[in-house]
C-alpha cells in the first residue's frame, strides 16, 4: 500500500516535470549599473522575456570587478549562464582552457559574419567558432563640444582638422573657460592618446603600433608627433582634473564651463539625463579628417560551457535575442552605442549615432580598440607609461623606448 | 587530570592551527609557485625562473609603489604615535569633557577607508576644496594643491590616514595611562620633576607594551594600504601615488597576470618580514633582560 502510494506520487512528480518544461532561464552577469546603463539592460531583459525566457540579473559594479567575479565563478564550477566581457582578448584564456561554449548555430543562422564589423568579428570568432554574442558597439574617441561654450568663445565653425581643434582650444582658453574637460585617470588619458593616434597618426600608424606592435613604427617620427600632440593637450586641462570621473568632466560641458571633451559615445546618456540634445546643445565630431579611422569598442556576452541542455538552450536564445534588431535599437537608445546588425530604421536614431553609423559602413575606416589587439597585460603596461608621460616631464624619446619595450613582451 | 586538560586545549586550538597551516602557509607556498611561472589568467606549470621578479624590479611603477609605501608607512606610524600620545596625555591630564573629546577623536576610526578617502579627496581638490574656500575668504594667494602634484600626492594620502588612525592610538595609550599608579605622579611631584619630564622619561617607557600594540596595528594597516588610495587618487596623478597592494590587485584581475601579481606579493611579504624581524628580536631581547 505504502509502496504503491509513494510510486504513484513519484510518477506524478515526474509527469509534472515533463509536462511543463521549464522556460529557458538565464543568469546574466554584467557591470551596467549607471542610470542610462541599467535602463539599457532592462531593454535586453524585456526582449528576453518577450521571447519566453526568464532573465536573472546579476549586476556587479565596475567592469574589472565584474569580470573577475565571472572568471572565479567559471573556475569554481558555478558559472552564470552568460557573462559580459569587452570584445577583446579578455576571454581568450577562458577559450584556451575550454571553459566557454560556442553559439555557432545562432551565429550561422542569423548570419553574424554578414553584418558585424571585422574587428568585432575577429575577437568573437576564434579558430572558426563563435564564442560570444556582441551587444554594443561604442566608439571611444568622439570629440564632443558645448555649443554654448563655443559661442561664448567666438568659435563659429566646427573644427575639421587638428589645427582647427587647437585654434578652438586657444580661443576657449582666452575666453576664460576650461578648454578641454578631462578626467585625470589613466584610462581617460589613454582615450586622449588613442584619439591623437587615430587623428594625427592615421589608420596605418594606428594599426602598425597597436595591432602589429611594430618597433619601427613605435620609433618613427610620425609616432613621436602623435605623442607630442597628446602631451600638448595637457596645457588645455584645468588644475582640478586629476582623479575626476568622466561623467563629471561631461558635466563641465553640460554647464558650459568647459568647451571640449574627448570621450566615448556613452557620454550621450549624460547629456540626455540633463535634457540636452545633439546638434542643438552639443556637437559631436567623429574624426578630424575624411579618412580618420573609426575605432570600434564592443561589449559581448560569453557563455560558460555547460553539459546541461536547458542551460545551453537558454544561452542560444540569449545569443539570438540580444543581437536581434529590435532589442538592439531599444538597447542602443539608452546606452548611447551604435546598434549592431541590420534591419532597423536609421531615422529612429539620433544625429550623432547616424554620423557614426555612416562612417562605420566604410570598412576601410574601421579599426579595433586597443584591447582587441593587446592582451590586458600589455595594455596595462602601455597605460602606465602614457599616464606617467601625461603627468610628469618625461622626454618623448624615453616614452617611445618604454612603449617599445612594453609592447614587445 | 592535567594532561587531559592540556589535550583539550590542543583540540580547541586545532581548527585555528589547520586554518593557519592550510590557508596562510598553503596559499603562500602556492603564490610562490605561481610567481615562478608564466601564468596569465590561470596558473600554468610553465616555469620561467625569476623572470617575473626581474620584470618587477625594472618596472618603474613597482619601484614608485615601494618608495611610496616607505614614505607613507614612516609618516603614518611616527605621526600617529606622537599625536596619539599627545592627545592621550592631554585627555588624561584634563579630565573635563573627557567623554566628548574621546568620541570626537575616535570617530574617524569608525569610518571605512573608502569614506575617509572620498572626504579628503573633496577637501583637497584645488577647485572646490580647502584651497578654493580659503581663496573665497580673501586669501587670494592661498595654495594647497598637493593632491594634484605628483611630488606631494603621497603626503595627502598620509594626512588622511593619520586623521583616521590617530584616534585609535590615543585610545590604546589612554588605557595604558590609566593603568599607571597615581603614586608615581605624587612621588614625581614631591621630587619637583616637571610634568613633561615625567611623561617622556617615566610614563613613556612604562607604556612600552601599549606602544608596541599600536605600532603593530598601524603596521598591518600600512602594508594593506589599498582602499584609501583607490578612493582618493586611484594611484594618480599618473602613477605618483601607486602602492604595492594596488599593483598586485591590478595585475591579479584587470591585467590578468597572476604570476607577476604573485611575485609582487612575495616581495611584499619578504619586505614585511625584514621589517618585523628586528621588532620581534628586540621584544624577545627585552623580555629576556626583564626575566634576568
Amino acid at each position: 500500500m505504502w509502496a504503491a502510494r509513494i510510486t504513484s506520487f513519484v510518477l506524478a512528480l515526474l509527469a509534472g516535470a515533463f509536462a511543463q518544461a521549464a522556460p529557458p532561464r538565464a543568469e546574466v552577469m554584467h557591470w551596467w549599473t549607471a542610470g542610462g546603463e541599467s535602463a539599457a539592460v532592462r531593454a535586453l531583459a524585456d526582449a528576453y522575456r518577450a521571447a519566453g525566457g526568464v532573465w536573472v540579473d546579476t549586476a556587479v559594479a565596475g567592469s574589472e570587478q565584474a569580470r573577475a567575479v565571472a572568471i572565479s565563478r567559471v573556475v569554481g564550477g558555478q558559472p552564470p549562464t552568460a557573462a559580459l566581457f569587452n570584445t577583446s582578448k579578455q576571454f581568450l584564456d577562458l577559450i584556451d582552457q575550454g571553459l566557454l561554449g560556442t553559439v555557432d548555430a545562432v551565429a550561422v543562422r542569423d548570419g553574424w559574419d554578414r553584418f558585424l564589423p571585422e574587428p568585432i568579428l575577429s575577437t568573437i570568432r576564434v579558430r572558426g567558432h563563435y564564442y560570444a554574442a556582441p551587444v554594443s558597439i561604442h566608439m571611444p574617441t568622439w570629440i564632443w563640444y558645448s555649443k554654448a561654450a563655443f559661442s561664448k568663445a567666438g568659435v563659429t565653425k566646427e573644427p575639421a582638422t587638428i589645427e582647427e581643434l587647437f585654434a578652438a582650444l586657444d580661443r576657449l582658453k582666452a575666453a576664460g573657460l576650461i578648454p578641454l574637460a578631462h578626467g585625470g585617470q589613466p584610462w581617460q588619458e589613454n582615450v586622449l592618446f588613442r584619439a591623437m593616434l587615430a587623428n594625427v597618426g592615421g589608420r596605418d600608424l594606428y594599426l602598425r603600433v597597436i595591432r602589429d606592435r611594430d618597433p619601427r613604427a613605435i620609433q618613427s617620427d610620425g609616432f613621436r608627433k602623435v605623442l607630442l600632440t597628446f602631451k600638448r593637450l595637457k596645457s588645455y586641462v584645468d588644475v582640478g582634473a586629476p582623479g575626476r570621473n568622466w561623467n563629471d568632466a561631461t558635466a563641465l560641458l553640460i554647464t558650459g564651463k568647459a568647451g571640449v571633451q574627448i570621450m566615448g559615445d556613452w557620454v550621450k546618456a549624460e547629456f540626455a539625463v540633463a535634457k540636452q540634445l545633439p546638434e542643438r546643445d552639443y556637437g559631436c565630431i567623429v574624426g578630424l579628417s575624411p579618412q580618420s579611422p573609426y575605432i570600434v569598442q564592443g561589449d559581448a556576452f560569453v557563455f560558460p560551457k555547460s553539459e546541461n541542455r536547458d542551460v545551453v538552450a537558454a544561452q542560444q536564445l540569449l545569443a539570438h535575442v540580444v543581437t536581434s534588431p529590435r532589442a538592439q535599437v531599444a538597447f542602443s537608445k539608452q546606452k548611447g552605442s551604435i546598434p549592431i546588425g541590420t534591419g532597423f530604421d536609421p531615422a529612429t536614431l539620433d544625429p550623432c549615432t547616424r554620423k557614426g553609423l555612416a562612417v562605420m559602413t566604410d570598412p576601410s575606416r574601421v579599426v579595433g580598440n586597443d584591447e582587441n589587439y593587446l592582451i590586458p597585460d600589455q595594455n596595462g603596461a602601455l597605460s602606465d607609461i602614457l599616464t606617467e608621460y601625461w603627468n610628469r616631464n618625461v622626454p618623448v624619446e624615453t616614452v617611445q623606448k618604454d612603449i617599445g619595450a612594453a609592447l614587445s613582451r | 587530570m592535567v594532561n587531559f586538560r592540556r589535550a583539550r586545549a590542543y583540540v580547541a586550538l586545532l581548527p585555528m592551527a589547520i586554518t593557519a597551516c592550510v590557508i596562510y602557509f598553503g596559499t603562500t607556498l602556492w603564490s610562490l609557485r605561481v610567481s615562478f611561472s608564466s601564468s596569465r589568467t590561470f596558473p600554468t606549470d610553465n616555469f620561467v625562473g625569476l623572470a617575473q621578479y626581474a620584470r618587477l624590479f625594472t618596472d618603474d611603477r613597482w619601484l614608485v609603489s615601494l618608495a611610496n609605501l616607505a614614505i607613507y608607512g614612516t609618516l603614518v606610524i611616527v605621526v600617529c604615535l606622537v599625536l596619539g600620545f599627545l592627545l592621550a596625555a592631554l585627555i588624561d591630564a584634563q579630565a573635563r569633557n573627557e567623554g566628548a573629546l574621546r568620541s570626537v577623536f575616535l570617530y574617524p576610526y569608525a569610518l571605512s577607508f573608502v569614506a575617509t578617502g572620498i572626504i579628503w579627496q573633496w577637501l583637497l581638490n584645488p577647485t572646490n576644496g580647502i584651497q578654493e574656500a580659503a581663496r573665497r575668504l580673501g586669501f587670494a594667494d592661498f595654495q594647497f594643491d598637493w593632491i594634484v602634484d605628483p611630488d606631494k600626492v603621497i603626503y595627502t594620502v598620509a594626512i588622511a590616514a593619520i586623521w583616521q588612525s590617530c584616534g585609535l592610538v590615543m585610545v590604546i595609550l589612554l588605557a595604558g595611562l590609566r593603568g599607571i599608579d597615581p603614586d608615581i605622579w605624587k612621588a614625581a611631584r614631591l621630587d619637583g620633576i616637571p610634568a613633561w619630564r615625567v611623561y617622556v622619561s617615566i610614563v613613556r617607557p612604562m607604556l612600552a607594551h601599549s606602544f608596541a600594540t599600536a605600532t603593530i596595528l598601524l603596521l598591518t594597516a600600512v602594508v594593506k594600504l589599498y582602499d584609501i588610495v583607490v578612493a582618493m587618487t586611484q594611484g594618480g596623478p599618473g602613477t605618483a601615488s601607486e602602492v604595492p597592494a594596488k599593483y598586485i590587485m591590478d595585475h591579479l584581475f584587470g591585467r590578468a597576470n597572476i604570476a607577476l601579481a604573485s611575485a609582487g606579493s612575495i616581495v611584499l611579504l619578504i619586505t614585511v618580514g625584514i621589517l618585523l624581524a628586528p621588532i620581534l628580536y628586540l621584544r624577545r631581547y627585552s623580555a629576556r633582560l626583564a626575566a634576568r
